[in-house]
């Protein structure tokens, strides 16, 4: 059964897997934690298309499948595509009777990471939103190409070291802002578009039902931390991202009807940027001198975009 | 219920108006497109359908071809008839997901109206589209006017769908020559056409969740190489059901198909291979050159473009002297891909007639009955001959200096 009324980590813990366990994602990656989490906080038929990346590769490799539910994968960038070709297919089937079990409820769901999300696949997700097809997005956001061996994305931030934007003598890593996915879906107009966090796990859970419940397209931004890129211990991964929202870096926050949004978590004490990077080798480079200022600035945006959130959230617009 | 629609028994269609007529009559659960030229009219009329409740399928108009093929995929996934439409530049940005189509074994149908590929752009017909798919793994057939645009269109749905084939497959028809020219066209009734193609054979789909399944898994050096031979027999076995489908077809409606098409090919002593329209301009110069020199002319045309009919091949130029094989592609330093076809099935037979190769009709460039005449008659030099008279790859109709390459030893 599923968990539709969260109290509890232990009683949430007791929802039904349809994730199966035997997956090659690496020890301490979110992924997991975010998709098992969508999987279990509903008991209606999931169908789920998923873009090539870390959990493609890892959960469906011949002749196994971790997946306890309709699965398919196309290519790097179009499972927005595949999962509106899927939905058309449900609408088609019901509509003429030929649907195996007619009454039998069906959600809709793609997931994607930052890579077929931000850059190769944002085409076709803007397209499959705009059509309005009834189904949920979920950006595995790890901010890097990971599954590859760390290659910036446009979800990549600025500062941060990668194998395609290297720190280095002359460089502090990746020199261009993150892209802002959550502002450019709510752009589209999409009835639910909000960012989440899988340390924040009952507003996450909340989050994905009410996205599953919301009839149309629906967008969300998951943090999803990433051991092997951003460089720390495994047993870290919620350390670190208690760290990501506390020092506002992801805040958690949601946008209803491309206008209305609301602030999901506000952290009680607003850590500084620099304890968040300290925590990872991809941005240790950042803590030489010379480096300084790029701390500064990205301190500075941070502030500037949650001023930013609570003016929209006061304004209700 | 969609609503039905009454035909005459004999309407004026272009090829690209039979083809959605046939993609209507199919009763298609999602059509995804995006529209191109020359292939724009299929989606237009399609969506002229669905807007006046002749269709209770869905219509899908994606953002891109590469989009509109994706949303194909996961429609078939899910369990129902697919189809869509698509040309050239368009054909080009699906290849991806076409292969990944054939992979997935999901019996898709794609109405390809032929056009050159760019650059330069060009929205002509030619058959680079075309050969840009032989490897894609696809079915595919190939109509030379808009009967046979129609005709083979259902029976596309029937093939790919049959639960020995579940491949795709695409129906080329030549941009503009065929797709924009009206012609006769018998069609079928709206009751009789979908009894023909018959009722969606759902099988492993998304759709039935007492049975949960896993498309587009990954393999590597361990699996990888058994799904392409399984995927590659598949379709080489799929030659039966064509032949079945062709049958059952001439039964309905007296139109017969093979998979490879003969015409005056009995007595003749020196042939035309071509495909697409250009079949019928070189019926015309055959039928001349009987007439006005007596010259022994046949064409032949793989009506089936993959699998590759090299057992029809061998059988239909047995008995010539010499052949000429027509490839409407650049070529792009190798021999045309037809060519490379028919002289690998004929090298193979004890009889090997001597064969040449022409580039023609690029971008749309025009092919007339003349030039095939003239061709047929240098043929006929070489079967005199009994040796290759001129270089094994030419150029018809192309300006500037004459274009010739590779010459064979004399004898």
């Amino acid at each position: 059964m599923a968990i539709t009324n969260i109290k509890n980590l232990k009683e949430f813990s007791t929802a039904n897997e349809r994730l199966e366990g035997a997956h090659l994602l690496c020890p301490g990656c979110a992924h997991s934690m975010i998709v098992r989490e969508l999987m279990n906080c509903t008991d209606d038929n999931l169908v789920i298309a998923t873009n090539t990346g870390c959990l493609e590769v890892s959960t469906a490799v011949y002749p196994y499948t971790s997946w306890d539910t309709s699965w398919i994968h196309i290519g790097f960038e179009n499972a927005a595509s595949a999962i509106s070709g899927a939905e058309a297919m449900y609408k088609a089937r019901k509509r003429k009777g030929t649907l195996k079990d007619p009454d039998a409820p069906v959600k809709f769901v793609a997931f994607g990471g930052d890579g077929s999300t931000y850059d190769i696949g944002f085409q076709w997700l803007s397209g499959a939103v705009e059509r309005g097809h009834d189904f949920t997005y979920i950006c595995l956001d790890n901010e890097n190409y990971a599954n590859t061996g760390g290659q910036r994305s446009s979800a990549t931030p600025i500062g941060a070291s990668t194998s395609t934007a290297k720190a280095g003598r002359v460089s502090y890593g990746k020199k261009e802002r993150k892209k802002d996915m959550v502002a450019i879906m709510a752009a589209h107009g999409a009835p639910y578009v909000a960012q989440l966090s899988p340390n924040k796990w009952k507003s996450m859970a909340k989050g994905f039902q009410k996205a599953l419940e919301t009839e149309g397209p629906c967008f969300i931004n998951t943090v999803s931390a990433c051991t092997t890129e951003w460089k720390f211990d495994p047993k870290d991964t919620i350390a670190i991202t208690d760290l990501a929202t506390d020092s506002l870096m992801f805040p958690i926050y949601e946008i209803i009807n491309g206008t209305e949004l609301n602030i999901l978590y506000r952290p009680k004490n607003i850590i500084p940027v620099e304890e968040y990077l300290a925590a990872q080798g991809r941005y240790k480079h950042l803590f030489k001198p010379e480096n300084r200022h790029v701390i500064d600035m990205i301190q500075k945006e941070v502030n500037e975009k949650w001023e930013y959130l609570q003016r929209r959230e006061e304004a209700r617009v | 219920m969609a609503e039905k629609m009454e035909l005459n028994e004999v309407e004026v269609w272009d090829g690209n108006y039979a083809a959605s007529q046939a993609l209507r009559q199919a009763q298609v659960d999602v059509v995804a497109a995006y529209p191109i030229t020359p292939s724009t009219p299929i989606v237009e009329n399609y969506g002229t359908y669905v807007a006046n409740g002749y269709v209770d399928g869905e219509y899908v108009m994606a953002e891109s071809e590469h989009g509109a093929m994706s949303a194909c995929v996961g429609a078939a996934a899910a369990g129902g008839r697919v189809a869509t439409a698509t040309s050239s530049q368009g054909f080009a940005l699906m290849v991806e997901v076409l292969y990944q189509a054939s992979g997935m074994r999901l019996p898709i149908v794609l109405t390809v109206v032929n056009r050159a590929l760019a650059s330069p752009l060009n929205v002509r017909g030619d058959h680079s589209d075309m050969y840009l798919g032989r490897d894609s793994g696809w079915i595919q057939l190939d109509a030379f006017n808009a009967q046979e645009a129609y005709d083979l269109t259902l029976c596309a749905f029937k093939i790919g769908e049959d639960m020995n084939v579940r491949l795709p497959v695409m129906v080329h028809q030549d941009g503009f020559l065929t797709s924009h020219t009206a012609q006769n066209v018998h069609p079928l009734q709206d009751d009789e056409a979908y009894k023909f193609v018959g009722k969606y054979q759902p099988y492993e789909e998304m759709l039935d969740f007492s049975k949960p399944v896993t498309y587009g898994a990954q393999t590597e050096e361990d699996w990888h190489f058994e799904h392409k031979a399984k995927q590659h027999k598949a379709l080489f076995d799929s030659r039966e059901v064509i032949e079945k489908v062709f049958k059952e077809f001439k039964d309905l409606t007296g139109r017969e198909y093979k998979r490879v098409e003969s015409y005056m090919m009995d007595d003749a002593e020196v042939a035309i291979v071509a495909l697409g329209s250009t079949v019928e301009t070189a019926i015309v110069a055959a039928q001349q050159l009987r007439k006005e020199e007596g010259i022994k002319a046949g064409v032949v045309a793989p009506r089936v473009f993959r699998p590759f009919p090299f057992d029809e091949i061998r059988e239909a130029l047995k008995g010539v002297k010499a052949a000429t094989i027509l490839d409407r592609s650049a070529p792009m330093g190798a021999m045309g891909a037809l060519f490379n076809e028919i002289t690998t099935a004929m090298y193979t037979t004890p009889h090997r007639p001597i064969l040449n190769g022409y580039i023609y009709g690029l971008g749309g460039r025009d092919f007339a009955v003349n030039e095939a005449k003239r061709i047929f008659k240098e043929a006929k030099a070489n079967a005199d001959a009994g040796y290759l008279t001129t270089p094994i790859q030419q150029f018809s109709g192309v300006r500037g200096p004459k274009l010739g390459f590779f010459e064979t030893k004399r004898g």
